[in-house]
């Protein structure tokens, strides 16, 4: 390996690179066989010099390649055919072989393999003996076979040589029979040829004549038939002048012929068919094609413009039209049915014309058809404002289906999908107005309540009271939702032809009627609603509370139940079929909801305003120091709790009662624990009696007091016990802070005891707990005794006699 | 944590202001609200590094204090509304107190005869009217004087007089407002329906009322706030009453804008955005905190609605005008992060001069997108209604806040938020 490793390209890295090491052991068996030292020297050495330099030159070859002889070696030789010491190998070389048996195997081996391959010489030499004897037999009869055909070949020779002499002489016989014919035949075919262009010649002859008379006939037909047979051979022998004569003739009564036709087309007075023949012989008389198809539509155009003009005279600018059915109907029968004609023809007489005709008459149609559609557009336009829905989709109907025969011929002109078109706008408009109308359905039923609302009360006698207006707007609402489900059904009825398109099968049903028109009724329902709590009048409260209240238990309603009945409805008249998300139930009943909480809420703000600014106004405006002594309970407070009771009947109308806490006893008959109980609680006495010291006990009694939060404006629940005890804390809470603001002197003090004491009286039993009353007017009479630099309270008996006076 | 223990004053109080002159210590004054006791005007110290709270009591003998504000000139000097109403009635009915009480530490006692015959004089006069006057602490207690413990309040001092706001031709003052980054010489005070502009002459010991103005209309108007504008050279006042706010000019005494029916009820309070001239913010009864540009005054730029009662006190805060306070007799204090309608709608706008380019490009990124307005934090120390709020006039991220059962609390702003805005 040394001298390779000398000449390796890489000597410094031999042990780190491997392909550098194989590399040099190439470059060493390219260098010539060294002597016994080279790479390829096996230990079976002696293989002679071919196959050595063969394997040299693969060498060569594989680092030409960049294969690495070591990996050829290493493969394992497998069947080589070229291996000498292979038995059953072509180049199996007895002296190799045995000199490896006898070099490499022990004795015992040499004698196996022997006696081996004695027993497999004889089982061979008795296999070829068998196959000799079984060979031996077939080889015989082989051998009589053919010597019996070789006989019978002999026999049938002679008589194919007699054939052959008989077939000569018929031959020759046969030719010298033609020969005699031969002059005779030659003969009669040329009297045959005279025959014919005799004929022919008397035919051009008269050809003048027969065209005038069949001109004069009115056969044209015919006489283009004739005309047609003997153009082409006046054209090749218009040189002779007698020809050229006819042929001159001829071309003045087809021109006359001609003539006439355009004539009869042009009067077209005898309708489309014969157009249509007319049309079919011009073009056999070899008439420019386009110039016959622009003709032919032209004239089409002026009837179909006639069609058109009688169909906008229908329509009018002012006299009211005939119904949008009869229009349809006209429309289908003049102008549809003539294009169909029209096309029908064109298609019949200019199919040659191929594309570009073909094209023509689509141009030629979307044109027309677009005057016509914007002629049904018109009319259907006026058809919008009635709510009933038959008329208009039988019309749709008989429009749509009419269009289909001409969509069908032309479907280049796509008039079946713009008549689609047509459907499904008008389709969506109508859903556009039915939604329109539900929700001027809606705003009229608010009308009417408001106006009931108004309505002065005759002495005595209730109006319409709030649940049975409740009721009212409900089941109207839900008629009007019915209604004009029921109307919009009719599109996608069975038996009307544009029902099975996919729009009206799936994006009508699904995004139209169940999304845009009943959710989207629902939604505006809800946003009407809504916009009742953010009107800025807060103070005048233009809305009256009676209409808030009412919206929202007719939400909470539409929560519940409705809103799932109607879109069960809906879903179950439009089978939805298509995969648009829609709105789940569950959604519209949450936002309904808030709807409700938020008109409840908002309604409890006013309610509540209306009694603050009553309280506030009497706080406000009273001069509480020079006040006397009090004798009675001040009027405003009598107002506040009729007030409150009118409420509380108001909502109980439309509201469940709701839970309270359970109540002490005699609830009714609870003094002010101020007076009443102070002096064993100790609970405010510092501020009115002497006797208890005022310390910090009193602040973090308050504080104990007002551990749990009272959230004045907070959201209320769905019944009646939670909206007055949301209107009396907003009451209460104003009645605190406003007295908190005045100076009171001692009787002023004196008659808020009496006033909050009367509140307490009567107030208790509208709340979820009564403490929560209690809490604000102990309160309220604290912060007054507080405002108060002579603070000397009124007995508690003397309060009680007096609220009870009344 | 950011909230400090609150503070218990012992007796009713609404009226709360920083000592507006000061900027180095946060220092509030407190005026309390007693029909029964002297009134004090206690002098809030927080010393921050050691979370402590120092008070200096005054007495503020004329009467209950329903306004309190401090000059924006001298340390010393402050304004306050009063009732000259019922005070001393402990005196002339000692029978109804059982003896001294000491709540808060304060001393009934030391009353000189004088001034129980005013208070009898007073007290005969049925009729409450509430006054104005411009006061001068004692020298020692300007900058707050820390030797002197909370519980010893015998030696309690009392406030100078330096002049009468003469309202007796004008009715009730609501309040007095001083020309903000004043001399401390102008002040504005409201008197029932009129809106009268002082100056105060000869070191302030007399007050000459420039000029005036009133509000004319059927029913019984009256100004419940005002606020004077600290931009277009502070020549403009904004006043509410009823549901309307008003802007006015002091130079002519004549109304700029008019907002009427800025809430659906009392407008309680309104505040100047201290770097954007035309906005400002109100606060009423319909529990909403409404944002004004006063330029286009049909809608509020912006409403809030978190608080359940009405709002009594709205701030902005001095220098990040994002930062707004309410207090509202829900008992609660809501600061609210208004960053969409501030001055710094994309974060803070970091200074090219203060900071290098590769770290003012960082800024610019982060600060790409609008940021969200947002509640940032709820306070409910306050177990009455809240009827004072306000900012330290050193600390831009500490504020006050005072309930009606005299509870002070101090609040910090939470220290992410300031990182935040800062950063």
């Amino acid at each position: 390996m040394a001298p390779g490793s000398a000449s390796s390209p890489s000597p410094s890295f031999p042990a780190l690179r491997p392909w550098a090491a194989v590399g040099a052991m190439a470059a060493a068996a390219a260098a010539g066989p060294g002597p016994g030292s080279g790479p390829g020297d096996s230990p079976e050495g002696p293989e002679g010099e071919a196959p050595e330099r063969r394997r040299k030159a693969h060498g060569m070859l594989k680092l030409y390649y960049g294969l690495s002889e070591g990996e050829a070696a290493g493969r394992p030789a497998g069947p080589d055919p070229l291996d000498p010491t292979d038995l059953n190998g072509a180049h199996f070389d007895p002296e190799v072989y045995l000199d490896k048996l006898r070099r490499e195997c022990p004795l015992a081996q040499l004698m196996d393999s022997e006696t081996d391959m004695v027993r497999q010489i004889r089982a061979l030499d008795s296999d070829m003996q068998t196959l000799v004897y079984e060979n031996y037999n077939k080889f015989i009869s082989a051998t009589d076979t053919i010597r019996k055909m070789k006989n019978d070949f002999r026999k049938m020779e002679d008589e194919m040589d007699r054939l052959a002499t008989n077939m000569a002489v018929i031959t020759d016989f046969s030719a010298r029979i033609s020969a005699t014919l031969q002059d005779r035949h030659e003969r009669i075919t040329k009297l045959a040829g005279v025959h014919a262009l005799l004929r022919k010649l008397q035919f051009l002859f008269e050809l003048p004549s027969r065209l005038t008379k069949c001109v004069e006939l009115g056969a044209y037909g015919q006489a283009v038939r004739y005309q047609g047979r003997a153009q082409a051979v006046l054209q090749q022998y218009q040189h002779l002048p007698s020809f050229r004569a006819i042929q001159d003739d001829c071309q003045v009564i087809t021109a006359r012929l001609a003539q006439q036709l355009r004539q009869r087309f042009r009067e077209g007075g005898s309708g489309a068919p014969e157009q249509a023949e007319c049309v079919e012989l011009l073009l056999a008389l070899g008439e420019p094609a386009e110039e016959l198809c622009e003709e032919f539509l032209a004239h089409a155009r002026g009837r179909l413009e006639e069609e058109l003009r009688s169909l906008e005279a229908e329509l009018g600018p002012s006299p009211p039209a005939p119904d949008v059915l009869e229009f349809t109907d006209h429309g289908g029968s003049g102008f549809v049915g003539g294009l169909c004609q029209v096309a029908a023809a064109y298609q019949e007489l200019f199919a040659a014309q191929g594309p570009a005709g073909a094209e023509r008459l689509a141009a030629f149609a979307r044109e027309l058809g677009s005057r016509y559609f914007a002629l049904v557009e018109r009319r259907l336009a006026q058809e919008q404002g009635g709510g009933d829905n038959s008329l208009l989709v039988r019309a749709l109907d008989r429009f749509h289906r009419r269009l289909r025969a001409p969509g069908a011929l032309l479907a280049a002109a796509g008039l079946a999908e713009a008549a689609t078109e047509i459907v499904e706008r008008v389709a969506r408009e109508r859903l556009g107005h039915h939604l329109q109308g539900l929700r001027a359905a809606f705003l009229g039923c608010l009308t009417d309540v408001r106006q009931a609302l108004a309505a002065p009360r005759v002495a005595g006698k209730e109006g319409p009271g709030l649940a049975e207006l409740l009721a009212n707007v409900a089941s109207s609402i839900l008629s009007h939702i019915k209604a004009s489900l029921a109307a919009v059904h009719l599109f996608t009825a069975k038996e009307v032809s544009f029902s099975n398109k996919p729009y009206f099968r799936g994006e009508f049903c699904s995004q139209g009627v169940r999304e845009g028109l009943i959710v989207g009724f629902i939604r505006s329902m809800c946003q009407t609603a809504q916009s009742f709590c953010d009107s800025p009048g807060e103070k005048g409260g233009a809305t009256p509370p009676a209409l808030l209240l009412l919206l929202s238990r007719l939400c909470l309603d539409y929560e519940t139940a409705t809103i799932s009945y109607i879109l069960t409805l809906t879903d179950e008249q439009f089978l939805v079929q298509d995969q648009f998300p829609v709105t789940p139930v569950s959604t519209l009943c949450a936002e309904a909801r808030e709807t409700a909480r938020r008109l409840l809420t908002h309604y409890v703000k006013v309610q509540g305003l209306v009694i603050s600014q009553m309280l506030r106004k009497s706080v406000e405006t009273r001069d509480w120091l020079s006040t006397l002594e009090p004798r009675n309970v001040r009027a405003v407070m009598k107002r506040v709790v009729e007030d409150t009771t009118a409420i509380d009947v108001q909502v109980g109308l439309l509201y469940e009662e709701g839970v309270r806490k359970a109540q002490s006893s005699d609830s009714s008959k609870r003094t002010f624990s101020v007076y009443s109980s102070s002096r064993q609680q100790g609970r405010y006495a510092p501020s009115y009696t002497p006797s208890a010291p005022m310390d910090t006990n009193l602040l973090s009694n308050i504080q104990k007091l007002f551990s749990e939060r009272i959230d004045v404006f907070s959201p209320v629940e769905f019944n009646k016990v939670s909206v007055l005890t949301g209107i009396i804390k907003i009451s209460l809470k104003t009645l605190l802070e406003c007295v908190r603001l005045r100076t009171f002197g001692r009787f002023g003090l004196q008659q808020v005891q009496v006033d909050c004491h009367f509140l307490q009286l009567y107030l208790w039993r509208f709340v979820a707990d009564e403490e929560l009353v209690h809490l604000l007017l102990d309160e309220v009479v604290a912060s007054a005794a507080l405002r108060c630099p002579d603070p000397v309270p009124m007995e508690p008996s003397v309060v009680e006699v007096i609220c009870e006076r009344g | 944590p950011p909230s400090r223990p609150p503070k218990v004053l012992g007796l009713q109080a609404r009226a709360l202001t920083p000592q507006t002159a000061e900027t180095d210590a946060i220092r509030f004054l407190v005026g309390t609200q007693s029909l029964k006791y002297d009134n004090q005007i206690h002098i809030i110290d927080f010393d921050d590094e050691n979370n402590i709270i120092n008070k200096n009591v005054l007495l503020h003998q004329a009467g209950e204090i329903w306004h309190i504000s401090a000059s924006p000139a001298d340390r010393g000097v402050l304004a306050t509304c009063y009732n000259r109403g019922k005070c001393g009635f402990s005196e002339l009915w000692p029978d109804a107190f059982g003896g001294v009480l000491s709540l808060d530490s304060f001393s009934a006692l030391g009353k000189s005869p004088a001034q129980l015959l005013t208070a009898l004089a007073t007290a005969s006069d049925s009729k409450v009217l509430t006054c104005a006057a411009v006061w001068r602490m004692p020298k020692e207690l300007e900058s707050g004087s820390h030797e002197s413990p909370d519980d010893s309040s015998s030696t309690a001092q009392t406030l100078e007089l330096l002049c009468h706001l003469d309202n007796t031709a004008h009715g009730n003052m609501a309040c007095v407002v001083w020309e903000p980054m004043g001399d401390g010489k102008k002040i504005i005070s409201l008197a029932d329906n009129h809106i009268l502009l002082w100056d105060l002459q000869e070191s302030s010991s007399q007050a000459v009322l420039a000029s005036s103005a009133s509000l004319e209309g059927k029913g019984q108007l009256k100004f419940t706030s005002g606020r004077w504008s600290p931009h277009h050279n502070c020549t403009q006042v904004a006043t509410a009453n009823d549901t309307t706010l008003r802007g006015w000019d002091t130079r002519s005494m004549s109304q700029i804008y008019c907002i009427e029916n800025a809430h659906g009820q009392l407008v309680r309070d309104l505040d100047f955005n201290p770097n954007k001239q035309y906005y400002l913010a109100s606060c009423g009864d319909d529990c909403k905190v409404k944002f004004w540009d006063t330029r286009n005054v049909t809608e509020p730029v912006k409403t809030l609605e978190e608080h359940s009662h009405w709002v009594w006190n709205v701030r902005y805060n001095h220098s990040h005008d994002q930062l707004v306070l309410t207090g509202s007799s829900d008992s609660r204090v809501i600061l609210s992060n208004m960053v969409s309608i501030s001055s710094e709608p994309f974060g803070h706008l970091v200074d090219d001069d203060d900071i290098s380019d590769q770290e003012d490009h960082r800024s610019e990124e982060k600060s790409k997108e609008p940021l969200q307005d947002n509640i940032i934090a709820t306070y409910e120390e306050h177990e009455d209604s809240v009827y004072a709020v306000d900012w330290s006039s050193a600390d831009p991220w500490l504020f006050a806040s005072l309930s009606y059962d005299g509870r002070l609390v101090i609040n910090r702003v939470p220290r992410a938020l300031k990182y935040h805005i800062l950063l």
